[in-house]
């Protein structure tokens, strides 16, 4: 047992509970448990955001995979973070001038039929359950690392927070949450990086050269193609990565913790100034890992690479730094689990249950119960989940996570803001066809049949040969969408279609009861 | 439209707010901006891969050992930045758009 970090590790969750106990107190009705009452400042909202994304994922699974394989793995980082223009351009103001508490309300702002309500919830749930056994397989590993617990039990502490968080403290805690791990996320890699660029004598050049002969791939880690040898898997990565973001629910949910399109706006601009930052220091981080701690030492912790950046500040500041990066990694996983676990939780209760069961008449202490009862039940299936999983890279999970966003929500969210003639027919195509067909590639993809035993999950040739479905399931989602629309006999709604051209491009809503 | 038209029983619908001239500018300007940016961001952000996966151009050295595969990287970081301030700067023109169309109804 590492005392320090254990020490560390208490101070992150009794903050945090502290929080929550506050929260709590505030959390009265479910537009405060939904969305914090939609009254964040751009500027809070933007580091919410910011503590929302850059998950374990970034922080773990990024400095892993640039460790391990050089420029491949920083392909993350670009596509994680260029995804914002897409968010910024195509879909942030238009969503919050239409939604009101979860994505599924945007969609039916346009098209009131409780089917596509329903749909829209199970896609939510879907893909925070995928993006949320990401961060519990680093959970798990992190404090195996750290504390020396079983990965069981690990998981099982992270699980009881992110569940407590949320139960009690609703979005005003898990925004806090996520607003204090993003400063203290971008301090600990600031200072890491800081440290790395310190050893390569503030030179990028220097860097390099000492780069090329590094590792065990010499020169190959300074060039791409290391690990995406194919190019279509190459961009089926990339394409997943840059639309995922535009279409993780967990992510559009906090353009409805501000009160309008404008506060929205900003604080994208200032998540993705925050992100943008965090990711070039990947770059140290990786970089850092595979010099001063070795390939050897890095897979051996584990395979994927997940802890490397731990691993790194240990190699730099001994216990102590190793035990704060660690407990940051940690408060890091706790902020973007409680986000999953509102998310999902919210879709369930607002739109599943209050929507389709209770036909909108649920109360408000009856929605928030059932929030609550949802996010106990979201927590104990992806903790389920997370127990098998662990051998996989974190980073990698999240980028299935974006590209089942990418094919089940985008489509739909684009044709909805933008095409008069889409209807009810084609959102449910869209939203069928993108999460089956993504799931389902996963699903025969190497990374659950591989021919190797022990590579992969089953033994087996994979149908599909590339890791990630993002080329084809994308594009079948848009085409579902498309010809679902075409073929059905129903009309385009152009009444319906002006107040939607109207509202997501002013704001102006005419009947305040939306 | 003349002022005389301006009656409340026409104000309140959105057909008419769609058929106005200024939403009409602001849906124009909007997508003067936005389709064009759009196009460019994906076509410069697909181009990196593409590159890295179909030809070697990007492994030849910029400085010391950097190479343009980098450099490149580099300036998708620069263009998201860049585009996020010109959209910024763009979206204040389409408030006072909005603005317009909110104070002709009334509204504000």
């Amino acid at each position: 047992m590492n005392t320090p970090a254990f020490l560390m590790f208490l101070a992150i969750v009794f903050v945090t509970l502290i929080i929550t106990y506050y929260a709590s107190k505030k959390t009265k009705n479910a537009s405060e448990f939904y969305t914090a009452g939609g009254g964040l400042t751009g500027w809070q909202n933007g580091l919410a955001i910011a503590g929302d994304y850059m998950s374990a994922a970034s922080f773990l699974g990024i400095a892993g995979a640039v460790a391990l394989t050089g420029f491949d793995g920083f392909f993350y980082s670009i596509g994680f973070l260029v995804a914002y223009l897409v968010v910024l351009y195509l879909v942030a103001e238009p969503l919050r001038n239409l939604g009101k508490y979860t994505f599924a309300d945007m969609i039916a702002a346009r098209f009131n039929a409780k089917k596509i309500r329903g749909f829209a919830a199970m896609n939510t749930v879907a893909i925070s359950i995928f993006y949320m056994i990401a961060q519990l397989v680093g959970a798990g590993a992190l404090i195996k690392l750290l504390l020396g617990l079983e990965y069981t039990t690990s998981v099982l502490i992270v699980g009881v927070l992110m569940t407590v968080y949320v139960i009690f403290g609703g979005m005003h805690a898990t925004s806090w949450v996520q607003i204090i791990k993003a400063i203290l996320l971008m301090g600990g890699t600031l200072a890491i990086s800081i440290i790395v660029f310190a050893k390569f004598n503030f030179s990028v050049t220097d860097m390099f050269a000492q780069m090329k002969t590094a590792t065990p791939l010499k020169n190959a880690f300074l060039n791409p193609g290391v690990k995406y040898k194919d190019g279509i898997d190459t961009l089926s990565l990339n394409m997943g990565l840059v639309l995922g973001t535009a279409g993780l629910p967990h992510i559009l949910v906090r353009f409805f913790t501000v009160k309008d399109a404008k506060t929205a706006r900003s604080s994208v601009v200032y998540a993705t100034w925050i992100i943008g930052i965090f990711y070039v220091m990947t770059i140290f981080l990786g970089f850092g890992a595979a010099a001063f701690v070795g390939t050897d030492k890095i897979v051996a912790a584990n395979p994927a690479g997940n802890m490397a950046a731990p691993l790194l500040a240990k190699a730099l500041g001994g216990n102590m730094l190793f035990a704060f990066i660690s407990a940051v990694a940690f408060a890091t996983i706790l902020a973007v689990v409680a986000g999953l676990v509102l998310t999902a939780a919210s879709a369930f209760a607002h739109d599943f249950y209050n929507e389709i069961l209770k036909k909108g008449k649920a109360t408000e202490k009856q929605q928030v119960n059932m929030a609550r009862w949802a996010a106990i039940g979201v927590s104990v299936l992806s903790i389920i989940l997370a127990l098998g999983a662990q051998t996989l890279n974190v980073a990698f999970l999240v980028s299935l996570a974006f590209a089942v966003a990418a094919s089940a929500n985008l489509p739909v969210i684009i044709y909805t803001i933008y095409w008069k003639r889409f209807n009810t027919t084609g959102a449910v195509w869209a939203m069928i066809i993108g999460l089956i067909s993504s799931v389902g590639l996963v699903i025969f993809s190497p990374n659950v049949f591989s021919p190797e035993a022990g590579a992969a999950i089953f033994v087996g040739e994979p149908l599909f040969p590339y890791t990630t479905p993002g080329i084809v399931s994308i594009p079948l989602g848009f085409i579902a969408g498309y010809l679902g629309t075409i073929f059905s006999r129903q009309r385009a709604d152009v009444k319906k279609y002006e107040e939607v051209l109207v509202k997501s491009n002013t704001g102006i809503s005419l009947s305040d009861n939306s | 439209m003349e002022a005389e038209e301006m009656n409340k029983s026409f104000e309140n619908d959105y057909n008419s707010i769609v058929q106005s001239a200024s939403f009409q500018t602001l849906l124009s300007e909007k997508k003067k901006f936005i389709i064009p940016f759009t196009i460019f961001f994906f076509c410069f952000y697909f181009a990196l891969p593409i590159l890295t996966s179909y030809s070697k151009v990007l492994n030849t050295k910029f400085i010391g050992e950097i190479t343009w595969a980098w450099v490149f990287a580099f300036l998708q970081f620069i263009m998201t930045w860049g585009l996020c301030m010109l959209y910024s700067k763009k979206a204040a023109k389409f408030d006072d758009l909005t603005k317009q169309i909110k104070s002709e109804r009334g509204m504000e």
